[in-house]
Order: structure tokens, then sequence, then C-alpha cells
């Protein structure tokens, strides 16, 4: 059984011009006006805004070895409600994905669960101790093809290995995307260091430890003639040497979380852990410096830095409580609420950011193409008119841990397209078992 | 007062309030039988996750003379990974029907996430958070301040204009943190002397001078009180200062800076003391060393908490 073809009408498109678009098999075939197809499942996009189906470079699936908090299937399930066709899976799993089997395990599981391509990221170290380069040739030349490579929850703090990494990935195109923190400015480290943290008597994570490691590492792809990226930015220091860096002419893109955009660290005042993230929320002054850098381009894109935990590790006090919060299902209604709405970007930004920006910097070429005949179809739908306060039941993911409960944000994912089917549709996810038979149908061709 | 979690929260009435319920108490502890009935049918528990003699015996002689009944709860170790959570110690607490938690975490904020968290409809007592707060060695000190200064015209007064220079481990200790809100609420001057590794970060967002030089912070301000704190064993390898002695010498109240105090400056310490590290046995045992009347006066203060906490009344009602 093949999947039946889909016929979008009347979707604004990001440049603000109406159109149809029609879908047959994987591919978009047709966008224009007046399409019509007779067999084809029609989709009223009335009002909608259609994207490019959004890619998160920075995801965490924890599977394998923390299903408790997420598996490929719920986390490709989250993605799809947050309008994402693509997820970048990080290597912090257990086994830690340092080795071509790890990688291809993530791989198989995100096909067969059909929500969303996964592109597994491989660790730059074994282990993920910055002592030993794990097997990036193995990892590259898998069947998961791994460009992207990250040791993210820990840095690669030794300049040497910094150095050897970023100058080995260039065989395959590869790029190191560094999690920018130097662990000895940041021993015990439970949030912002500032007025907030000397008030609270929390251990302060300074500005320094982040912008001082992203100072070193341009530098050393400067030096090497290598590709960086800079995992989740938070400070309006980081945006300095960014742009700084690029100006100079470096290989270097950076990304910054929704959460970044929005939150600040006195969230921290109530000592709920749903606040606690690393990087920490920043100060005000952080969020817009940020908020003006995603806008200039400085910053490439948003991605979710999506970090699932169980209930337990965040009901208790804030010492003992795991970093991260989920993200993927709020990321696009937080851009838009804080991007969007504020007039800073329009939705051609916004493909760019969440969806062509992350594609590129990834290597993924089946994804992020403006829409047009051709091309996979990779879309999104939404309805940019929506204010909801956030609240559980717009979760897929298998925690909850967001820290929007509760919060208005503006715009909502109507509907996600994935090679050509639909898994998110009227405002919900559609169900695993007819999804994984479409991604079936997909490769039985 | 439903909680007493941080002295930040106190307005001036409450705290004076507190101070003023804390003398009648002492009148109670100057008594042959130091008891009072208010808390007779209540259970009190002590939640200690971290050791301190000193502070727990003293919570338990206060809920002891306000004849609380007293269970000791000593939990090590908190984090899930290390056995019993917070939330599952204090639903076990709960379910035996407990009055109100006194509460020492070595994790800021852990008092308040208990008051928040619905896990227990009881009142809260902060003893000690991590590096956060105290309030119940604050008021303790405010109380000692107070007294020495105005002796049985206490009541209803709050320090206006009276000189504290608190000198030593800003960065980590609650003692000073709580010491700083509620000296401030008082109308205390207030100045911290410390090495730079050992204040916050942001301490120019405090309402407090601060200076590096403790021979010129002594001199320039002729401070009413000087209190000394506590180095902790652990900040010597850590590189926030070269070596004991060096420190002594620098920001210790020596025996040469304790002679060149006025005579009328008080010296406090919360204890337990380092004698010969921050604090000289000349400055620790001198008569205006107020070190021994802070221990006996912590126990009035502990009894003024647990009063208006569990009975929400603001005089002492004596039956």
């Amino acid at each position: 059984m093949t999947n039946p073809n889909l016929l979008i009408t009347g979707a604004t498109l990001p440049d603000g011009t109406r159109s149809d678009i029609l879908i047959e098999g994987t591919q978009i075939t047709a966008v224009g006006s007046g399409l019509s197809s007779a067999h084809a499942e029609k989709i009223d996009a009335d009002g909608l805004v259609v994207l490019p189906g959004l890619v998160d470079l920075h995801t965490h699936l924890r599977e394998p070895g923390y299903e408790q908090s997420e598996t490929v299937l719920t986390g490709t399930q989250a993605a799809a409600l947050g309008g994402f066709t693509s997820v970048f899976a990080m290597a912090n799993t257990l086994p830690v994905a340092d080795t071509a089997g790890v990688v291809e395990q993530v791989l198989r599981l995100g096909s067969e669960a059909g929500y969303a391509t996964v592109r597994p990221i491989g660790a730059v170290t074994k282990g993920l101790e910055g002592v030993q380069l794990a097997e990036l040739g193995a990892m590259a030349n898998s069947r998961a093809q791994v460009r992207v490579f990250s040791d993210d929850g820990k840095c690669v703090f030794d300049p040497l290995i910094m150095r050897r990494a970023l100058e080995y990935v260039k065989t395959f195109g590869g790029v190191i995307a560094q999690h920018a923190q130097e662990p000895r400015l940041t021993v015990d480290a439970q949030m912002n260091e500032g007025e907030v943290s000397a008030r609270l008597g929390l251990a302060g994570w300074p500005a320094v430890a982040e912008e001082s490691i992203i100072a070193r590492d341009v530098l050393l792809a400067e030096h090497t003639g290598s590709r960086l990226h800079i995992c989740h930015l938070s400070t309006a220091g980081s945006v300095d040497v960014i742009r700084w860096a690029k100006k100079r002419g470096i290989n270097v893109t950076a990304e910054v979380t929704p959460h970044h955009l929005l939150l600040t660290d006195e969230r921290a005042e109530s000592y709920d852990a749903r606040f606690k993230v690393n990087p920490p929320l920043r100060r005000q002054e952080d969020v817009l410096a940020l908020r003006e850098a995603l806008a200039d381009g400085t910053i490439d894109i948003v991605a979710t830095d999506h970090a699932p935990h169980p209930v337990e590790t965040k009901d208790c006090e804030w010492g003992a409580a795991a970093f991260g919060m989920v993200g993927l299902e709020s990321a696009l209604a937080v851009v838009h609420t804080t991007m969007v709405e504020t007039g800073l970007i329009g939705w051609k930004d916004v493909a760019r950011v969440l969806s062509e920006a992350p594609a590129r910097i990834g290597g993924l070429a089946s994804h992020g193409h403006a829409i047009t005949p051709g091309v996979q179809a990779e879309l999104v739908l939404v309805d940019p008119t929506t204010r909801r306060n956030f609240g559980v039941d717009d979760l897929a993911s298998l925690s909850h841990n967001t820290p929007y409960l509760g919060v208005e944000l503006s715009s909502q994912v109507v509907a996600t397209i994935h090679q050509g089917y639909l898994t998110a549709s009227n405002r919900a996810i559609v169900d695993a078992e007819s999804v994984a038979a479409r991604a079936q149908a997909v490769l039985r061709g | 007062m439903k909680h007493l979690l941080s002295t930040r929260d106190l307005s001036r009435e409450e705290a004076i309030q507190l101070l003023d319920i804390a003398e009648d108490m002492a009148a109670v502890n100057e008594r042959e039988v130091k008891k009072l009935p208010a808390l007779r049918g209540k259970t009190v528990v002590n939640l200690f996750f971290e050791d301190s003699t000193r502070t727990r015996i003293s919570f338990e002689a206060a809920e002891k003379r306000l004849s609380a009944d007293v269970i000791n709860f000593a939990a090590k170790g908190s984090s899930v990974s290390k056995g019993e959570s917070l939330k599952d110690t204090t639903q076990t607490l709960a379910a035996m029907g407990i009055d109100a938690v006194v509460i020492r975490h070595g994790a800021s904020g852990a008092p308040q996430v208990l008051a928040q968290s619905g896990w227990i409809d009881a009142p809260v007592i902060n003893a000690g958070d991590g590096t956060h707060e105290h309030p119940t060695q604050a008021l303790l000190d405010a109380f000692t301040m107070r007294k020495r200064l105005h002796g049985t015209g206490s009541r209803g007064k709050g320090l206006d204009g009276v000189k504290v220079t608190i000198v030593g481990d800003i960065l980590h200790s609650r003692v000073a943190r709580s010491n700083v809100w509620l000296l401030e609420t008082l109308g205390a001057e207030v100045q911290l002397v410390a090495p730079p590794t050992l204040l916050p970060h942001a301490v120019d967002s405090w309402p407090v001078s601060v200076s590096y030089n403790l021979d010129e912070a002594l001199a320039s301000s002729k401070p009413d009180v000087v209190m000394m704190l506590r180095i902790q064993q652990e900040r010597m390898h850590d590189a926030f200062f070269p070596n004991e002695r060096e420190y002594s010498n620098l920001w210790g109240l020596t025996q040469e800076r304790f002679l060149a105090l006025p005579a009328k400056t008080m010296v406090m310490h919360p204890g337990p003391m380092n004698r010969g590290l921050e604090i000289s046995s000349a400055a620790a045992d001198s008569p205006q060393s107020t070190v021994l009347e802070q221990v006996a006066n912590g126990v009035s203060v502990r009894m003024a908490a647990l009063y208006m906490v569990l009975t929400g009344e603001r005089e002492v009602t004596h039956d």
C-alpha cells in the first residue's frame, strides 16, 4: 500500500504569498494556486503558515540507556508535535554514542518509529571523557553517516584534544559542536553567577566560563581552518566573541535555545528545579543580546537542547536536581513569542533559523529546502493566531520537565508532514501504528 | 508568620515582634522551672540532613521548654542517588502527623522547597540551608546586640544606626546572608570585610559597604559590633587564600587588632570558633565577647520562632 497524496490548500508561504501545495509520494510535486487532485487527502490551510519541516540540531533522545526519561519513539513524537521533521540525537546516552554500533542503533530506532529523520551525533571523545578521540571515522562511514560530533553535557576542555578533533573531522566534512564550559570555573555550579546567585546562596556559573572556551575554540578553528559549531550560546559576551570571529572570516556557527531567548535567572528565586538548566538561565541583558544576535545572523540557528528528565530528578532540592528542560513541543511557539511577535524577525527568518541553517550545518540534504516542486515533502503548518497557556497536554515527551507550564505562548503547530505523510494532525500527534506503517511504505517505495 | 525561611522576608515589625517575644522567653529561661505549656500536645521534628550538634541541641531545648514533643531525625545524604529523597522523608513525617518541621539541609533552598511543596502542611523553620540563610542565627545575633545596647529597655527597639562589621567567608556563609538582610531591616549599618575571593561576585548589589582591609575598616568605621565568621577547613585547599597564617594576619581578629578596638565594641562569633585563625583567645574570652550570650539567647529566640509559627500569636499568653 502506498501512502495517499496530500493537497494543502490556501497556505501562507514564508514570504507571505498564498499557495496550494501538492504532495505525491514523498515529494512536493506542485506549488501554486488552484491545484487539484482527485485522490488526494485535502488539508485546509486557510490562515495557516507553512514552513519547511523544522530541524533540531540539539536533541537528547536518551535511548539507549535512559528510557525512563525518553525513547527515540517518544522523543520523535514530541518533535512531530513541535513541527520538527528531523532531530540530531546527542551522544550522551548509555552506552555513549562513541561507536558505529550505537549510532546505527539510534538511526534504526528513528526510521522504524517514522516520526522524524533521526541523525545521531557522535561523541568527540571516548565515553565523553575528554581524553581519547572516539571512533569518529567509523561513525562517519557507518550507515548513520555521522557528520556532527559533540561531547555535549561536557566540554572538550583539553585544547590539544579539541585541536585534533577539529582537524580530524575535516576528513569527512564533519563539524565539532562544542559545549562551551570551562570545567574548573564551574565546579559544583548551580546557576548563573550574579546578583541572584549571591542572594540565593547557589554556586555560580560565571559567563566567563563559557566565553573563554568559545574564544579559545574560534582561534583554534581559525588556526586549523576547521568548522566549529557552538552549542547553546547563553551570554552577551559570547555573542561578542562570535561576532568578532565571523567578521574575521572564521568558519564558526552558533545556536541559541528557546529558553535562553525568554527566561532569566530570576526564575531560580523559587528554587523550582524546572528552571535548572545548563548553561544556566542568564540576565535580561543577555536575553536581549541573544535575540538581537539571532535577528542579525550572528547566531545562526535555534536548537532546543530538549533534555527530558523523570519527575523525581526535578521534584527535589535545587542542588540535587538534574540540569535540563524539554523543549521540542514549545520551541516554535517560544521563537514566535520572543522573536516574531516582537517584530525582530519574520517567517522567512524562522524558516532559516529553525530549518534551513540547521540542516545545512548538520549536512542533512533531504531537509531545510524552500517549498518548491521536487523537494522532499517535509513541512509544518502553523496557526500564528493561537494564544494558549502552555500545559502538560501540549507535551508528547515521556518527561514533563518544561519551564513553560502556565506561561502564555503564541502560535501553535497544526500539522507536521514527514516524507509525504502526516506525523501530527489537528494539533495532535498521529498514532504510532499508522506512522510506523507509513514509514514502512516509504522504505518499500 | 506561617514559616521562618529567610530573614529577607521579615518586615521590621515582624522582626521586632519576634525579638520581643524572645525577651519573654528569656525571662522564662531565668526562672527556676524553665518551662511553658504553650506547645503541649504538638510534635516538632528536628530534621537534620547535615550534622550540627549545637543548632540541633538549641532547637531541642527550645522545643522542650515550650512543652512540645520532640523527634530528632538525622538523615545523612539527601539526593535521590544517596537514598531517600527529601520528598519521601517529608511525606513520611506528614503521615505521622508532625506539627512543625525544623530543617537543616546542605542544599540552599531546601526549606523553601519543602514549604512550597505541598508534601506536608506544617510550618517550616529553616535551621540553616546550604550557603543560603540561617535566620534564627541572625535573629539571636540581633537579640544579643539589642540586649547589650539597651538591656531591660530592649523591647520595641530596632538597631538603628548601629555599626556592624562582619569579617570572613561571606561567600559561603548563610550566617552572613541572614545577618545582612535582618540588620538592614532593623536599621543597622553593615560593613563586610573579606578577601575578594570570599565575597560573592555581585556583592555590590547588597545594602552594605565592602572592604578588603580589616585594619582600615576597623579604624575608619569604629564599629559597635565586630562579627567574626568561621573559616571552614575545606576552604584552606581551594585557593581562596594562600594559607592559615596569612589569613589570620590579614583578616583575623588578632590580639593586637582586638586591643585596638574601643572598649565598648562587641565581639561576636556564631561558633564553633577556630581559635588562633579567625579569632584570638584574647578576643574570644574577653568581656567584650558575646559568644556564650549568643548561645543562651539562641534558645530564647528559637522558642519565640516556634511559638510564632505554631500558635500564630503575637504575644506570650501566660496560664
